[in-house]
This record gives structure tokens, sequence and C-alpha cells, in this order.
């Protein structure tokens, strides 16, 4: 068996591959559910009912898909270098630590100002954190995975001594949390008796900026070029470790904005289970969008859509809702299978 | 000359997707001849050889070696029935003795003990038939490349091959050493060994081979004995029109706009240090570097293009001492840098013709503006240099790594020499390049000196170097010799290449 690239792929099969990949997927998927004893298009049918069926279903799935566009951005741009940045989870607590930190009182500013404060100041430790093991990679070369990932632990160890110990609320019951942020640091909610807040705009402004800043800017032309080839940026005489500093920057800035944005626009306050994982879940939604930063916007809500359709699938039909775990994962790989295809053609020998 | 055919290759076809790598090729070869098979890169003759060694099967078309027929895709055929190839780069077990590597592979796999005694005699009287020395227990890592190239080919006798195909043999030789190889491939052709060598270096064929078969696209567009052609005729087969070669008109020189100040200069996985390195450029002229390649040419290009530096010594631009070395600091000061890597280095292979014609410029001002790129004025300006500099692609947006390797030349060249640059360094700026391809890349260093820069040519091919440079200075294990003029004998320059008769301009 071997490979070899192909010449030239039509636009048509660029687009129409992932679309065939996730429909292959869902139909592997399909078995699990004929196994588990439900008819596949009443569970599919339930599925989309469930995320897409209602305004309080779409607001929902909106909602989930929030964070799940900061950190897919996040993946995206630092991917886009080839800085792999795996600590999409400790920067999305760093984010949240420091709005709780500034917000739940030791600084209180009118709502216009005090939301873009507590987004900025929680961007800024998020990015400054993420310098850290960049640091470690240009320095002493580093494998930025490992750091990265290890500083996930690192981060949800201080998150747990913080809640536990000196910012554990304590109206809450003995409950491990922290103080719930003040008033004016809550983000307003967008359709009225939803869950549905701001920080889904702003999310959808920043995938803008995102493609904007990639396609024609500078920055963006730097971070495309490092990405493709260090070597040959080096040669040319761009910035390079200014361009990977300024990538970890605004790839750690954005995953804590999604620790922002659920802390103050979703849960109010901060524990240990603010993020079922969104860090992780960013890697694959950047990869079924391709890197493409307005891509993220779509495969963050289509994640977010087999996750809250699960959920009301299980309910009605009595499946396990880990069936949308297991279609992610799947779907992923498919879609993984289907980008190496569209470049590579398989020769058997 | 006994004309019986030993190899006949009948109306071999192949096609990748629609293109015909090989159209109804059909040749002979007879016993005891010498074959020079010629053309142009992709114009089949690695293809061809491939499909007869089995590593590819032909869509149509066979292949007789002694009037049988071999099977399609099968190289241990090739091998039982007497074909042995050696190719360009070499595959050899550096941790192992010449006598090991040899034996390799041709043991039984399950065998309990290797029988080294009858090796070493087998090969013993190889060596002794053929003149090919090399100490059986040397280790490989050890030998210079003339002699990995002679256990190459004892490799290849030692498998009882009557048929030697080699793919561009000298490559990687100096000229002594090339000299050396022909005068062993006739000893073996003497006594009944059948050879076929891939090449496009037209002296070669013309010293050496006794026929030769010219392919261009595919195709067999000249079979002849060497005798009855010319080395223009062949040149004009190969690329189907003549080409213009580009002539040095010599030119007053102007002021020195390089100097080289006995600079020291090491880095890791770059071959030799530089030692004491001293050279002069002038506007107008263009100044070659010989040598066999590893001898510290890609650290002295590493060091140009602001990638290396210097651990001691001075470098001097126009007057100016520059301290401070890196790639955007050597394009300020306006050195053109041809790197010898085009598709890792000199370009990004996945982005576009226009994105990397912009790659070193596009932080001027009137290309980008308060962090934005100025799309119009940069498509503007490629769309210029592809013009100018004849950059065939599918368009300004097509990706770089889907051009040949001469259109990606002509991009790095426009994106050098359109910033007018007062010193070029370019590193074998040729290399791999067609006939048509080199004449364009030949012709635009001869009008940029001409214009006034000075260049540092550094190449392999004396013939290059001699067509081209005002005077050249030879490199040996990171030291340079002092400089030579071009009317200097060829012969004097390769011993230089080699090590001997080497007088380098020291520190005294």
């Amino acid at each position: 068996m071997r490979l070899e690239p192909r010449e030239s792929v039509a636009l048509g099969w660029q687009v129409g591959a992932p679309l065939l990949a996730v429909i292959i997927a869902m139909a592997l998927c399909s078995g699990l559910i004929l196994w588990a004893g439900a008819s596949p298009l009443s569970a599919w049918g339930l599925l989309l009912k469930g995320a897409l069926g209602s305004t309080f279903a779409l607001t929902e799935t909106l909602t989930r898909a929030t964070p799940l566009i900061f950190t897919g951005l996040a993946v995206a741009v630092a991917f886009r270098a080839k800085l792999w940045n795996i600590g999409g989870e400790g920067q999305f607590y760093v984010g949240a630590c420091m709005a709780t930190w500034l917000g739940t009182g030791l600084i209180t500013l009118p709502a216009w100002l005090m939301i873009p404060f507590l987004f900025l100041t929680g961007a800024l430790a998020g990015g400054l954190f993420l310098l850290i093991p960049t640091w470690l990679k240009t320095q002493l070369k580093a494998d930025e995975v490992v750091t990265t990932l290890l500083l996930n632990f690192v981060v949800l160890l201080v998150v747990n001594w913080l809640v536990f110990g000196p910012w554990k609320d304590p109206m809450a019951m003995g409950w491990p949390q922290a103080a719930p942020v003040i008033d004016q640091a809550m983000l307003p909610i967008l359709v009225p008796k939803s869950s549905l807040h701001l920080g889904f705009i702003l999310a959808l402004a920043c995938a803008l900026l995102m493609w904007w800043m990639m396609r024609f800017t500078i920055w963006g032309f730097e971070i495309r070029a490092v990405g493709a080839s260090l070597k040959a940026s080096t040669f040319a005489g761009m910035p390079v470790r200014a361009t990977i500093i300024r990538t970890a920057l605004l790839s750690g800035g954005l995953a804590a904005m999604a620790g922002v944005s659920e802390l103050c626009g979703v849960k109010g306050y901060l524990t240990l289970d603010l993020s079922p994982g969104f860090g992780y879940s960013g890697i694959v939604v950047a990869m079924l969008a391709a890197l493409h930063p307005l891509g993220v916007v779509l495969s963050a809500i289509f994640i977010a859509v087999i996750y809250i359709g699960a959920d009301s699938m299980s309910r009605a039909i009595n499946i396990s809702n880990y069936i949308a775990d297991v279609t992610t994962a799947v779907c992923l790989l498919m879609v993984l299978l289907a980008m190496f295809l569209t470049r590579y053609r398989i020769r058997w020998k | 000359m006994p004309n019986t055919p030993v190899l006949r290759l009948c109306g071999i076809t192949k096609y990748f997707g629609p293109l015909a790598a090989n159209d109804d090729i059909s040749l002979t070869l007879n016993a005891g001849e010498m074959l020079a098979l010629l053309g142009e890169n992709g114009a089949g003759k690695t293809t061809l050889m491939s499909i007869l060694f089995g590593h590819y099967v032909a869509d149509s078309g066979t292949v007789e070696v002694q009037g049988e027929a071999l099977p399609p895709g099968s190289p241990r055929a090739a091998l039982t029935a007497g074909v042995g190839m050696v190719h360009q780069h070499f595959t050899l077990a550096g941790n192992m003795t010449v006598l090991e590597n040899i034996m390799l592979g041709t043991e039984p796999l399950w065998g309990f003990r290797r029988n080294s005694a009858r090796a070493r005699a087998k090969l013993g009287a190889l060596m002794e038939r053929f003149q090919l020395r090399v100490d059986p227990f040397a280790m490989v890592r050890g030998l210079s490349v003339g002699e990995r190239q002679r256990v190459e080919i004892l490799k290849v006798l030692y498998r009882d091959a009557r048929i030697l195909i080699l793919d561009e043999p000298t490559a990687v030789l100096t000229p002594q050493e090339s000299d050396h190889l022909f005068a062993t491939l006739r000893e073996l052709v003497n006594q009944g060994v059948s050879v076929i060598f891939i090449t496009h270096k037209l002296r070669e064929v013309m010293a050496a081979s006794d026929r030769c078969v010219v392919l261009r696209h595919g195709r067999v567009v000249l079979e002849t004995s060497t005798k009855a052609t010319s080395a223009e005729e062949l040149a004009k087969a190969m690329v189907g029109a003549s080409i213009p070669q580009a002539t040095r008109t010599p030119h007053p020189h102007g002021e020195e706009v390089l100097f080289l100040d006995r600079v020291n200069a090491s880095a890791p996985d770059r071959g030799a240090s530089l030692n004491e390195l001293t050279l002069s450029v002038r506007a107008h002229e263009i100044l070659g570097i010989a040598g066999v390649s590893g001898n510290g040419q890609a650290l002295l290009a590493d060091l140009l293009s602001g990638l290396v530096a210097p651990a001691g010594g001075n470098i001097v631009l126009r007057g100016q001492t520059v301290n401070h070395l890196t790639p955007a600091a050597m394009i300020r000061a306006g050195v053109g840098r041809v790197p010898d890597d085009r598709t890792g280095t000199g370009l990004v292979a996945d982005m576009t013709v226009m994105e990397n014609l912009s790659t070193e410029i596009y932080r001027l001002p009137g290309f980008s503006k308060r962090g934005m790129l100025n799309f119009k004025a940069l498509a503007s300006r490629a769309a210029q240099l592809m013009d100018v500099f004849d950059i065939r692609c599918a368009g300004p947006d097509a990706p770089v790594r889907k051009l040949s390797g001469g259109n990606m030349q002509k991009l790095i060249l426009g994106r050098v020499l359109s910033q007018g640059p007062h010193l070029i360094l370019a590193n074998q700026p040729t290399w791999g390049l067609d006939v048509g391809a080199t004449a364009a890349v030949h012709q635009h260093l001869l009008d940029a000196a001409r214009r006034g820069a000075g260049v540092i040519l550094i190449s392999e091919d004396l013939d290059e170097l001699f067509q081209l440079s005002d005077r050249i200075q030879v490199m040996y294990q990171g030291r340079l010799s002092a400089p030579q003029d071009t009317s200097v004998d060829r012969a004097r320059l390769g011993l230089m290449m080699s090590g001997q008769t080497f007088d380098h301009r020291g520190a005294a």
C-alpha cells in the first residue's frame, strides 16, 4: 500500500468530502443505536428535535456552542502556526479564575465597562499563561504538547485548592465553590427566558476577527507562513519569534475568554466542573473545521447539537447519552480520514 | 565490437495519469558496450530504468535480457538475470565494513553463519580482475565518496551482474574521481560487461560513451554512435531547439561590495567549519566558489544569508562592518539570497506564488499599511514579476508546490532581483534544473552582474563556474584557496578540490 499526493482536488470534493464523512459517521453510529434496541431514524429525529426543535432547544444549543467557539478558535489559531496548544482546558480556568478574582467585588465598574474589563484581563492572563510553555519551547525546545497538556492538571489542582480553601464561598452551604461574581459582571441574556447570553455574540465577533486577521493582515500572513514552513519563513527574514509569541497570546487569550464567558454568562461562580472538557473539545471543533475560523463556528454548533440533542434523545427513548461522545469521536475520525483522502490517494500494490 | 544484444527494451509505454512518462521506447544494449542515456529532467530516463529494474510495471512493452523476457514488476528477477543498478544516492550502511556491505542481502536469511572467507576470496578476485581496489575491512563511514561508489559497483558485480546501470554517477564526484570512474567503467566494458549510464552532462557522454540515446518527453528522439555526433547536436536533441548559451561579457569591476576578513564559523550538521575565510567581491564581478559538497559551502551560504553568526572575523558589506547578522538585516543591507534548497528553505511550498513572491517585502511601506496587507500592490507586483521572469504556473494563487523546479527558481530569482540587490549569493542555482531553465538562471545572474551587483556563485559544476565566473576560489575543508583566474587549468582546479596542492590564503 502506498500513498500518493493528489495533483489537484476539485473544490466540490473539498467541501463535499467532510459532509460525506459526517453522513458515514452517522450511519456507523446508527448501528450502535440499533444494537441498543431503538430505531436509528427516530433516534436521529429526536436528537435534531431536541437540539433545534424549539426556541428553548435552539438557545440551549447555541449556549453550549459558545465556549466551544472560543476554545475552537484558540486551537485553530495555534495549530495554524504549528504551536500545538493542548492546554485550552487550563487556559479556560485561568480566565475563569481571573474573572472570579476581579469580578467578585475586588473591582466594581458599571456593566458596560465591567464586562469588557473582565474579558480583557482574563484573555491577558490566559495568553500570558500560554507563554510559559511557549518560552520553554523556543528556549529549551521542550515539546509544547507535553507541557501544555500537563499544565492543565496544575491549573485544575490550583482551582481545587482555591475553591476548597481561600476562595470558598461561606454562603454556599459547604459546597466547594467560589463566591458569585457581582451583578455588573453578569452577561446580559439575549433571548428572554433562555440561557443564551452575550458571550455568543462575542464568540461570533472573535471568529470574524480571527478570519479577518488570518486573511488580510501582516500577522495572519506571518502566522500562516511560520506554520507552513518555519525554515522558509526564517530564511525570508520574518519575525518568527514574535509571531510565535503573538500566536500564543491570541490562543491562550481566546481559550481564557471561554472561561470568562462560561463564568459570567452561565454559572456565575467558579466550581471545579465549570468546564466539562471544553478545552479538549476545542481541538475536535478546530480539526472538524480544518482550522478555518468561520468553520469553527459551524463545527462548534454541530458538536453542540449532538450533545444537547443526545441528552433529550436519551431521555425520550432510553439510550445512554454516551452516544453523543461516540458520535463526535466517529465524526472526527471520519472527517480527518476524508481530509486525508482528499489530499492523498491510496495505491494498492 | 561484438554486436549481440544483451538487453532489449521493446515499446515501453508508461502513463502517470494523463502524462506519458515513457511513450513507446525501444532500445537495445549490446554486449561490451557503454551506452549513455541522455535527457532533461522529466524526460523519462529514471522511469525507464525503474521499469527495467522492476520497480514500476509498464503499461505495455517488454524487457528482454539475453533473449529472455523478464517478468514485469520483479526487481529480484532483474537481479537474477544479471542486471545491477548503482543509484545516485548510495545504499550503504556506514557502520559496517566494505565486505559486510557487499555481502548484505546475498546470504541466506536463515543461515546459521556467514561464509566470510568465501565472500572475501570472491571479492578479492573481482578487485583484481576489474582493478577496483578498496580495503574490504574498512568501515564504509570512513570512505570518500569515490570509494563508496566503487563499493556500490563491486556490490553489483559481486552478484554476477553482466549489465550495469548507473544513475547520474558523477553528480557527487570531483573531476578526477569522474575520470577514474570512467576508466573503471571502460575496463568493465573491455571485459564484457555492458554499461548504461544516465546523465545530462554532455561532456561525459562525448568523452566516455560508445553510443547514446536521447530522450525527450518520454520518447527516443535521437539514437546515434557517439563518434558520429557532437555536443551541440545532443543538446539540441535534448531540448528540442537550440538554447542560446548565456555568455559573459567582461565588465570593469566596481567598488568592493563584500569583504570577508578571516571569518570563522561553525554549526552542527553543516559539514566543515569555516576556517579563516577571506574573500572579496566587487560590483560587476561574479566570484565562483568551487568544491566538492560538504566542504563548508553550506555554512558559507548560511553565513551570508544571515542564518549563522560568525565566531570570529569581520564581514564588511559595502564598506560597513556588519555585526548583527539576521536574514532580515541581510535583506535590508541589499543581499539577495538564492538558497540551494528551493522547496524547503527558499519557498513556503504550501503557500501561493504571490505569497512567496511577497515574503521578503510585505512589511515595506506600499505593500502594507497599519498592519494590513495591500493585496492590490502585492498582486500587481506578482503579475509583473511572473511576466518578467517567465514564471509559468496556473496563476498567482497557484500553490508553489505544484511548480516545476525551474519555475520555482525563477520565482526566487524574481523575488531577489526585483529588490535590486548589491550582492547576490547563489548557492547551486541550477542544481536539478533542465537546460532551458539553467540558461535562464545564468542569464539572470549575468544581467544582475552587468547592472552592478557582485555575485557569489557556489557550485559543484565546473562547467557552470567556468562559464559564468570572473574568478574562482576553491573550498576545501572549510578553507578557501587563493582566487584563480578562469584561464586556470581544469585539472589543477580538480586537484585543489581534492585537497592536493591546496594553497589556501590564510592568516599569514
